[in-house]
């Protein structure tokens, strides 16, 4: 990776690249991935994705009248907030339960800390984890994909009355589409050493969350994103990259064991969230180096968990846990200011020339 | 405290002192490992509550009596063999009353000796006033303690369970909020309630909104 | 610091008078604790025994009465003071005519938050655990609360084999918690699906116990019929 620099004579006016403007194209890079994921799983993700956004924009507003802030709803970052939260859930989580998780994904996680730009963890990502221990259960109660009536009507646990139990949805789930078994390819490994394929994968024929399972979509979109430098792609290539080698090492010590990297890429939520989570601008290094120890990290976490911890999934905790690291990150891979000495010789020469202590600053 | 110099309080502003303006919960913020760690339920919470305030009545009383006869050097020593000894007192009471609640409650009952409140009623205040004085002060704090538990609890309970002192609020269908009732929810919920309180105190100091700039971004 | 009741320049208060402060505290304070231990002795030891009774009846139906006993390498012999070494306490129930209607004991294993501690019924005649209740456990509600929740779970301990091996050293079968839907012989349980951790927990406990207790006990069973 190289650094042009352009030299020019002034005035240096460039058109700015307003955060308004990225943000809007992170929504337009969305819309295919929540409009594929309509057409998997039908009417009961398209009301999620709906009714998880319009929380998420009601949140922010609440918060914006409340802290007595102008609204930036304008600024589409709750909108997607929404979308990234939506696509994370299973798409027939119960419209209500959608709900608080967007509102406690603008609450916890982004008004507390005085709005967008200052939130630490990715917003999306705490309204997930919020929802995630508080309806253990429904969080993890898939539904067929391409299942034949899925444009017809709902799936019954879509429209549960606030604060109830969604019904029990395994009878449904079986009607829906034959030999269904209500586990996620992750879970069927790490409990019954099912591997799922490849092409399973790339067809979309697997259970997920709403907007996890179109790896090539995914990379296409973060493509498009990179491509007009709206993302850092390092952030993705690093996690990527990360969560591949370390596959790669396990299945090297025992191939019988674990899966192959390939799989690890296209499972779970690692695609989305390597392209869209972990790439949040105000929770991720701003360093070179800190992008790709970032990336890595997360990878490296997420596979962790994956293999050794008692979740089938671990996307959602490495991120959050390099989003909590990022400042970390950024403080010890700051870059040298031009003609700074290096840190080790600063310290061996005024190991040597005590006296003279004062001199250096 | 009583600074020397300013008028002393009342006996009706000495109760009130703890349960509002200095309640140990929203505003001193003190004890708070009982109050994060027990208050998954209404009855948790109160019973927790009663119990640190029979303490505080106990051993305020008894370091407001004999607060001329304790030598300085040795005042720390002596509170807490008082305090030590009401908490004994109550863990045996609370046994005896119900087995149930001294389960629930389980080591947080014996780790009242080390909740700050008590110490520090018994230094800053028992230690300096006369009997009556001292008792109403600590009645008024045990009372705000309850309070700031039963704020916790309630909510807890309610969100956790779907209940409020075990009655079902929702009927059976209800979904409870399993991160209520685990340590996360304790946060949460007692975040939320600085924030309210914080945010109504703010509100009461500065009627008037001060302009705000414009939106950082 | 300075209250108003204390003097702004205090003298070394005299060890002597440390002392007899002191000294005098520690007696009120001793005689508040004992009058407060002697007080309520009575009642926490009813209240005790109404909780110990309410967990033993709820896994062996049909008892009236509740004996503990403690079961070791010199025999069975009935609780009292600490539990030696080696040795496991069990509780034995018998009806109104003073039948021993069965057996229970705890057991405890790590489940997926902290210890699951539970405790079973095993009744002597069928050589079978037949009830499972739960001490305690911080499970996640809604998934690991199921252990005494879940009909199909708790059918597992209606009639689980314990049977010892021939040589009375250990059970013929070690109780073993098999995934869900997949349970073939008496001794196994079958797990609740989505709680397996806590479901394995539980049987890891039993197995526990049930290992160590048994053995101590069966060639002493005569001993406990009609102990009324």
């Amino acid at each position: 990776m190289t650094t042009r620099i352009e030299l020019r004579t002034s005035p240096h006016v460039v058109k700015g690249t307003s955060v308004e403007r990225i943000m809007f194209h992170v929504v337009l890079a969305l819309l295919p991935i929540a409009t594929f994921s309509v057409w998997q799983y039908g009417l009961s993700a398209l009301a999620l994705i709906v009714t998880v956004t319009l929380a998420c924009l009601g949140g922010e507003r609440l918060f914006n009248h409340l802290s007595g802030q102008q609204s930036t709803l304008s600024d589409w970052s709750a909108t997607i907030t929404g979308l990234l939260l939506a696509l994370t859930l299973p798409p027939a989580f119960p419209l209500w339960m959608g709900a608080v998780a967007g509102f406690a994904a603008i609450a916890l996680g982004k008004a507390l800390f005085g709005g967008i730009g200052y939130n630490v963890l990715n917003p999306a990502l705490v309204g997930r984890a919020f929802v995630q221990a508080a309806f253990p259960v429904a969080i993890t109660t898939w539904v067929p994909a391409f299942a034949p009536g899925r444009f017809g009507g709902f799936a019954p646990t879509t429209f549960t009355a606030p604060l109830m139990t969604p019904p029990d949805l395994s009878a449904w789930a079986k009607s829906a589409l034959d030999g269904f078994t209500g586990a996620t390819p992750l879970a069927r490994w790490k409990f019954d050493n099912v591997l799922a394929t490849p092409q399973d994968f790339l067809s979309g024929a697997v259970t997920a969350s709403a907007g996890e399972t179109s790896a090539i979509l995914i990379l296409l979109c973060g493509a498009y994103l990179a491509a007009r430098k709206f993302m850092d792609w390092r952030i993705p290539a690093a996690v990527l990259g990360g969560a591949a080698l370390t596959a790669l090492l396990f299945q090297m010590l025992d191939p019988a064991r674990y899966p192959d990297p390939l799989f690890v890429l296209l499972s779970g939520g690692l695609m989305l969230g390597a392209v869209f989570m972990a790439t949040d601008m105000a929770t991720s290094p701003v360093t070179p180096v800190g992008v790709w120890i970032y990336g890595a990290l997360i990878g490296v976490v997420t596979v962790m968990i994956r293999y050794f911890g008692g979740l089938t999934e671990g996307v959602m905790y490495a991120i959050l846990l390099g989003n909590a690291l990022a400042p970390l990150i950024d403080q010890v891979t700051q870059p040298r200011v031009f003609g700074e000495v290096k840190a080790k010789s600063v310290k061996a020469k005024s190991v040597r020339a005590k006296p003279l202590k004062g001199e250096k600053a | 405290m009583s600074i020397p110099g300013q008028k002393p309080l009342s006996n009706l502003e000495e109760l009130l002192e703890g349960v509002w303006k200095q309640n140990p919960v929203f505003v001193m913020v003190l004890g708070m490992c009982p109050t994060l760690a027990v208050s998954v339920s209404a009855m948790n919470a109160v019973s927790m509550g009663l119990a640190t305030t029979f303490v505080l009545l106990g051993s305020t009383l008894l370091v407001s009596l004999l607060r001329n006869v304790i030598p300085k050097e040795v005042r720390i020593a002596t509170y807490i063999l008082i305090i030590a000894t009401f908490v004994t007192v109550v863990d045996y009471l609370i046994q005896a009353i119900s087995l149930a609640v001294y389960d629930a409650l389980g080591a947080f009952i014996q780790l009242i000796v080390v909740n700050c409140i008590i110490l520090g009623r018994a230094e800053a205040h028992a230690s300096k006033n006369p009997p009556l004085k001292a008792v109403l002060n600590a009645l008024g704090m045990g009372v705000g303690f309850t309070l700031g538990l039963f704020a916790l609890g309630g909510v807890r309970e309610i969100l956790g369970a779907g209940k409020l002192f075990g009655i079902s609020l929702f009927g059976p269908d209800f979904q409870p909020w399993v991160v209520m009732v685990l340590p996360p929810g304790g946060f949460f919920v007692l975040g939320a309630w600085l924030l309210l309180f914080n945010w109504l105190n703010s509100r009461k100091a500065a009627p008037v909104k001060p302009v705000e700039g414009h939106a950082h971004v | 610091m300075n209250a108003p009741s204390v003097p702004a320049s205090q003298p070394a208060t005299p060890g002597a008078a440390m002392i007899r402060t002191l000294g005098l505290v520690a007696t009120v304070c001793g005689i508040l604790i004992v009058t407060a231990y002697q007080g309520t002795l009575e009642s926490v030891a009813a209240n005790k025994k109404i909780a110990l009774e309410r967990a033993v009846f709820k896994v062996i139906p049909g008892a009236s009465s509740v004996k503990e006993f403690v079961a070791g390498t010199g025999g069975v012999r009935p609780a009292g003071g600490s539990v030696p070494e080696g040795a496991v306490k069990f509780y034995a129930a018998y009806d109104q005519a003073g039948v021993l209607k069965g057996l229970a004991a705890e057991g405890a294993a790590k489940g997926y938050a902290d210890t699951v501690r539970v405790l079973y019924a095993y009744d002597p005649e069928k050589q079978a655990i037949t009830g499972l209740g739960v001490v305690s456990m911080r499970e996640t509600p809604g998934i690991g609360d199921k252990i005494y929740t879940d009909a199909a779970f708790l059918k597992n301990f209606v009639a689980l084999d314990a049977k010892l091996g021939g040589d009375l050293k250990s059970l013929a079968n070690s109780i073993k918690v098999m995934k869900h839907g997949t349970r073939q012989n008496p001794w196994e349980i079958d797990a609740i699906a989505g709680a397996t951790v806590t479901s394995k927990a539980v049987g890891k406990g039993i197995n526990e116990s049930a290992q160590k207790l048994l053995p101590l006990l069966v060639p002493h069973l005569d001993t406990l019929q009609g102990g009324q």
